[in-house]
């Protein structure tokens, strides 16, 4: 069964038709063609897919499409403004934090949407005291990063990647 | 021509990386192929050997956005000579578990997923047989070994040297089933033109596609086109085809469009190849002062029915170490399971887990440090094949990662440490890996604008980039050959219309498309001064070049990358569980072309040999024949927080004998050894020998006797 929605991704709203059991995932990558977030596994099991919806981060893989109403979607390439690249595409590169690239738009979603977390003061299961002031260390950042695997393992290059965009946002001591 | 600083060996930013973390460069599936797209999904069976008795796909033909099933009954007939599973739908005979037994193409891929489901399936199925152990019956001497390697080494008396040996190690090690698990899945696009095919293809080589699907539907090879310029990692399993890229082929045939299938990640572990597992028995004989007079080991491991995929694993215990008397042998069981495939490092990986370990085993009975007890059996030729080593500088890898770490005053005896709960404890493994290089060809043309515009380079070369950083690489050894900055160079990989060249595997993509770049080069260069004064000619210059395969020194000298990995594990004295919180791996590998992007090869070796150590695992149901945790969420690999501080180094020793850079490879030697030290120092931690993999929870307190 095809329901009528449109879809906010990126700052752009998409009329389209979609089967209602389309997932948010592949309404963007087989309908709309905006392959920026990658499919892994489609289970919500390696967040390859991972996109901010209203700013939060999601497994797009296991939001149905039909669901998403006027949400604003953002890919890893929805978080360039203007043309330029954000501060964390340029900082994955720098470090070097992935290898392959394909889990990378959604590593670069996921991290935008540690540091929105960090900011609002929201704990992961590392913090030690969940009334202090945010601080991604080293240990929060693989914590809170850790729903998005890398096979290529660029673990050791996410870190430090994530912690100096972390850092210029005041969220890291 | 313009003289700047060399760009090999300099850590420059990845040139495809601001696209990638975009996510606009364009993986198999999302290339335009200028048309609607078909989807098609499989239908896979659920025995592992027998006969499909009934097939009815009436319901799924009858669903609307269906545009046609194909069985083995209505599926193209493809050319014979097909090996393994590429002759897919060709027949009612089922080999393994999970085999393609009908697929649907349909408008959608919610109508494709929702159609196979309605596909009707009965099988006259036999016991399925797929467990390995070592007193099969049916064990049998493959011919050879992957990549030419003897089946078998047997040099002096080792029954006799293991009987007079002061010290002896007699043990078995045991690697399972694991799966390389690219988080892309393997993806093909298929698109017919005529009798022309286009395919946008997740591999590792498109050349490496071409030949079965030529041969397969009766194609000329130039009737073939494979397009791959960014593949989402490998590790192996995306070497060589797969039935994927046949049945793409075949439904865009039928249905006369272009038609795309991408694997769901459970497809991942039947349809595309598995590591094998391994069961190794290492025995090791040493004089008092530690010195190894008898090295032995033997390993069984499995293959499918339909092919021969015999895994080196003994062959890294032929170079590592000086012994006179040496014994490596393999065996084979067939059974009914997938092809098994390259996985990264195959042999070397689950091989140096053995060798290593029992090298920690022989140290701890010897109370001989374990970094000397290496370096008192050094050789100082091949060990067997006597012949010099082009390079070896795995003692100075030993005694600087001994340093970075902080080896010194380490206590020899097991479980000393503790720091509350957790037991603390240090462990070292080498690491080894072969050095070679393949045929490649290569063409560099310039252009003749001239007047103000900058003179571009164009490079083309069919090698390919799965993550290894080969664009970027591969540039930095263009524009130094050419002797012009990088963005004077445009590069053309990962398309099989450009000059034929090998895969990306065996740790070889540099040695082999650096060195036909670097000599194709030095040849334009040669014919623009002595044709044309040094300039470039209005109408441009094109020179073809390349490497014809191994490099002169290959037969006179033993090639091969060594490194030391040093590693620090804390294991939870209440529940078993073993974190990784440092590690230094020191590398001899030759010339590092990138240093950035090579530190990456090496941090990602090394983490999927954490990963090995201490996750990965498939489960084979020995009744139902079928992988159990056949996801990622149940087949476990290395996340962020399981990954802690790497340092990483290497030596500054270029192999001059190995090829034109100097280099020796660097995909591969990360992940050797890594888990022999992961489980080392677990035991440095404990005083358990888990012998194993992967090291889990539940093997503690099966060590200490309480399960």
């Amino acid at each position: 069964m095809d329901t009528e929605i449109t879809l906010r991704v990126d700052g752009a709203a998409h009329p389209l038709a979609v089967d209602t059991r389309t997932t948010l995932l592949d309404a963007l990558r087989e309908r709309l063609r905006n392959t920026s977030p990658k499919k892994g596994c489609d289970h919500g099991q390696c967040g390859a897919c991972t996109v901010l919806l209203d700013g939060r981060r999601v497994n797009s893989c296991l939001v149905l499409a039909v669901t998403v109403g006027d949400a604003e979607v953002t890919t890893s390439d929805g978080l360039a403004a203007d043309g330029q690249p954000h501060r964390l595409h340029r900082s994955f590169v720098e470090y070097d934090a992935f290898q392959c690239g394909y889990c990378t738009p959604g590593q670069v979603c996921s991290a935008a949407g540690v540091i929105e977390e960090a900011r609002q003061g929201w704990p992961s299961a590392v913090t030690g005291d969940v009334t202090d002031e945010p601080d991604l260390t080293d240990a929060e950042i693989r914590e809170r990063m850790s729903g998005n695997l890398c096979r290529c393992a660029a673990y050791a290059n996410i870190v430090p990647a994530v912690a100096a965009v972390a850092q210029s946002e005041g969220v890291r001591r | 021509m313009t003289t700047i600083d060399r760009l090999v060996g300099a850590g420059v930013d990845r040139i495809d990386g601001p696209a990638k973390v975009r996510g606009t460069a364009p993986y198999a599936f999302e290339q335009d192929p200028g048309e609607p797209i078909a989807h098609l999904a499989v239908v896979q069976s659920t025995v592992n050997r027998g006969r499909i008795s009934r097939l009815d796909a009436t319901r799924a033909e009858a669903m609307p956005g269906v545009l046609a099933v194909l069985t083995p009954a209505s599926a193209p007939r493809l050319a014979e000579g097909l090996s393994s599973d590429l002759p897919v739908l060709q027949s009612l005979d089922v080999h393994y578990q999970g085999q393609v037994v009908a697929a649907v193409v349909a408008e959608t891929s919610e109508i494709a997923a929702a159609a196979i489901g309605a596909v009707v399936v009965e099988y006259a199925a036999e016991e399925p047989d797929v467990v390995l152990s070592t007193d099969r019956a049916d064990l049998y001497a493959p011919e050879q070994l992957m990549a030419g390697f003897d089946t078998d080494s047997v040099i002096g008396d080792v029954d006799g040297a293991l009987a007079a040996a002061a010290v002896t190690i007699d043990a078995t090690y045991e690697t399972p089933t694991q799966h390389n698990n690219p988080i892309e899945m393997h993806t093909s696009m298929a698109r017919w033109d005529g009798d022309s095919l286009t395919m946008w293809d997740a591999n590792q080589g498109p050349h490496n596609i071409v030949n079965d699907l030529a041969k397969g539907f009766g194609l000329d090879r130039g009737q073939v086109r494979i397009i791959s310029p960014y593949v989402g990692g490998a590790f192996g399993s995306k070497a060589f085809p797969h039935p994927n890229q046949m049945l793409a082929a075949m439904a865009a045939r039928v249905v006369g469009r272009t038609v795309v299938f991408e694997l769901t990640r459970p497809q991942m572990f039947t349809l595309v190849g598995h590591r094998t597992p391994t069961i190794q028995r290492v025995r090791l004989g040493a004089d008092a002062d530690g010195r190894l007079t008898a090295i032995s080991h033997e390993v069984v491991e499995h293959t499918s029915k339909i092919s021969e995929f015999a895994e080196q694993t003994a062959t890294p215990t032929r170079v590592l170490y000086a012994a006179e008397n040496r014994r490596t042998t393999h065996r084979l069981a067939r059974l009914d399971v997938p092809p098994p495939t390259i996985m990264r490092a195959p042999g070397e990986t689950p091989g140096m887990f053995a060798l290593e370990s029992a090298m920690d085993e022989l140290a701890s009975a010897l109370g001989i440090d374990p970094v000397e007890l290496r370096i008192r059996n050094e050789p100082t030729e091949d060990p067997e094949r006597h012949v010099p080593w082009s390079s070896r500088h795995l003692v100075e890898c030993l005694r600087t990662g001994a340093e970075r770490f902080g080896w010194a005053g380490r206590d020899l005896r097991p479980r000393m440490r503790t720091e509350g709960r957790w037991l603390i404890g240090t462990g070292v493994a080498s690491a080894t890996y072969p050095t070679r290089r393949r045929k490649a060809q290569c063409r560099i043309s310039v252009d003749g604008r001239g007047g103000t515009a900058p003179v571009r380079y164009l490079v083309e070369i069919d090698g390919s980039d799965i993550g290894t950083g080969a664009w970027t690489a591969l540039s930095q050894i263009a524009a130094d050959a050419l002797g012009v900055a990088m963005d004077a160079v445009e590069l053309h990989i990962g398309d099989s219309r450009l000059p034929r060249a090998g895969g990306a595997g065996g740790s070889t993509g540099l040695a082999s498309w650096g060195s036909a770049i670097v000599l194709t080069a030095r040849d334009l260069r040669r014919r623009l001064d002595d044709e044309f004064g040094g300039q470039v000619p209005a109408d441009g210059v094109t020179v073809d070049g390349g490497i014809e395969g191994e490099g002169p020194h290959a037969k006179t000298h033993s090639m091969h990358a060594f490194g030391a990995h040093f590693v620090e594990v804390r294991v939870d004295a209440d529940s078993g569980e073993v974190r990784v919180p440092r590690a230094t791996s020191v590398y001899d590998a030759g010339t590092v072309v990138n240093a950035k992007t090579g530190r990456s090869q090496f941090i990602g070796g090394f983490s999927m040999g954490v990963s090995m150590a201490l996750h990965e695992e498939t489960l084979t149901d020995p009744r139902l024949g079928h992988y159990v945790n056949h996801d990622l969420a149940e087949y476990h690999v290395a996340t962020n927080a399981d990954i802690g501080e790497l340092d990483i180094s290497w030596l500054d020793h270029p192999d001059e004998l190995a090829n034109e850079l100097g280099l020796k490879g660097i995909g591969e030697i990360g992940i050797t050894g890594a888990a022999a030290a992961v489980a080392n120092a677990y035991w440095h931690a404990t005083g358990l020998r888990v012998r194993d993999l992967p090291i889990t929870p539940d093997k503690y307190f099966r060590e200490l006797g309480l399960t």
